[in-house]
């Protein structure tokens, strides 16, 4: 108990309530103290939003300048893994979704299951995502690093309908590929940051924690994972679906 | 001292989040089969339509906003519309800009 609070509530006023001990001293119950712990991460992720925002109003700008160097650049993509990763991602949200509901009931070894689940398809999307980014540099797609225009100025057989890009075009798809790697580079640090944290929860919740009726970090922890789902779900038709009939 | 708002906690049952799980998987099946269809503008507009879609049914139901406080309610809404009005700002701006290359 910090001092200011000895110094305004007598102690014969504060014995007078009952309360779980996890409750903090500023809170008046434990379902106000929930409230604003979600309250607080929404207010987080919010923020959280409107950066990524930053990058699809950029997105959107670009897109409709350089539309031709845009479709020329997402069918270069492989569709079987950015859905592939659509799926492991879902997934992944609804086995934390059961993780939570798992604290929620108390039941300890439910909870590290699916949190151990969770953990899994975190790091199956990394694995895909990582096999993606090295095929791309192995195809000179990487601007400023290692580009090359070559796969741009003539027609892709898998594409035949594409009529190859003027010079000046082709160029333009570096930046399709910058805002690519910027998006899903920053959503891939979202979801490292995120298998971090649920390394450390699984720690945690093996001593027994959150399973007591305090769960307001395994919640927190769940709205995140769901945040950048949400990111996800949205990168996916944005890049990888631009005019697939071509 | 005076009582907070009470707001009563709902424990979502696994099986809502099976069938927002299982209308998920359809919507991104739907929205690979989609690109694949000449549709013109469509295309994008379906592409957006869907992926708005199944970021709601994640917001409502995978992170409980559908059984949350009007507070929180509230204050999401308030976050998004301000997205909105931040969009449309930028885009009017550049599309005022530059005529003819849109």
């Amino acid at each position: 108990m910090d001092s200011q609070a000895i110094a305004t509530i007598p102690e014969q006023e504060h014995a007078g309530h009952e309360h779980p001990e996890y409750v903090r001293h500023h809170f008046a119950t434990a379902a106000q103290q929930r409230e604003t712990a979600n309250f607080g991460m929404w207010l987080f992720l919010l923020t959280e939003i409107m950066f990524f925002s930053g990058l699809f109003a950029a997105y959107l700008i670009y897109r409709n300048w350089y539309y031709p160097a845009f479709v020329t650049g997402s069918h270069q993509l492989k569709i079987w893994a950015g859905t592939l990763n659509t799926l492991v991602l879902i997934c992944s949200s609804f086995t934390m979704a059961m993780a939570v509901y798992s604290a929620e009931m108390r039941k300890r070894k439910a909870l590290l299951r699916w949190m151990a689940i969770t953990l899994i398809l975190g790091m199956g999307f990394l694995c895909i995502k990582g096999y993606e980014w090295h095929d791309e540099w192995e195809h000179h797609h990487v601007p400023g690093l290692n580009f090359s225009t070559t796969a741009f100025t003539h027609v892709d057989p898998r594409y035949p309908m594409d009529k190859p890009l003027a010079p000046d075009m082709a160029e333009k798809t570096q930046t399709y590929f910058s805002l690519y790697f910027t998006m899903t580079g920053l959503h891939a640090f979202h979801m490292i940051v995120g298998i971090c944290v649920l390394i450390f929860l699984m720690y945690k919740a093996w001593g027994g924690a959150y399973t007591n009726g305090h769960m307001n970090t395994v919640e927190n922890f769940g709205l995140y994972w769901h945040f950048v789902d949400i990111v996800w779900i949205f990168l996916f038709p944005l890049l990888y679906l631009i005019s697939r009939h071509q | 001292m005076s009582e907070p708002t009470h707001h009563t906690h709902t424990v979502v049952p696994p099986r809502v989040y099976a069938t927002v799980f299982g209308i998920l998987l359809c919507f991104t099946a739907l929205t690979v089969f989609a690109s694949y269809f000449e549709l013109g503008t469509f295309n994008a507009v379906v592409a957006l339509a869907i992926a708005v879609i199944k970021a709601v049914l994640v917001i409502l139901f995978f992170m409980h906003i559908r059984y949350s406080s009007r507070l929180t309610k509230l204050t999401i809404s308030a976050g998004f519309f301000t997205l909105i009005v931040l969009l449309l700002m930028t885009m009017t701006d550049y599309i005022s800009r530059a005529w003819g290359m849109w």
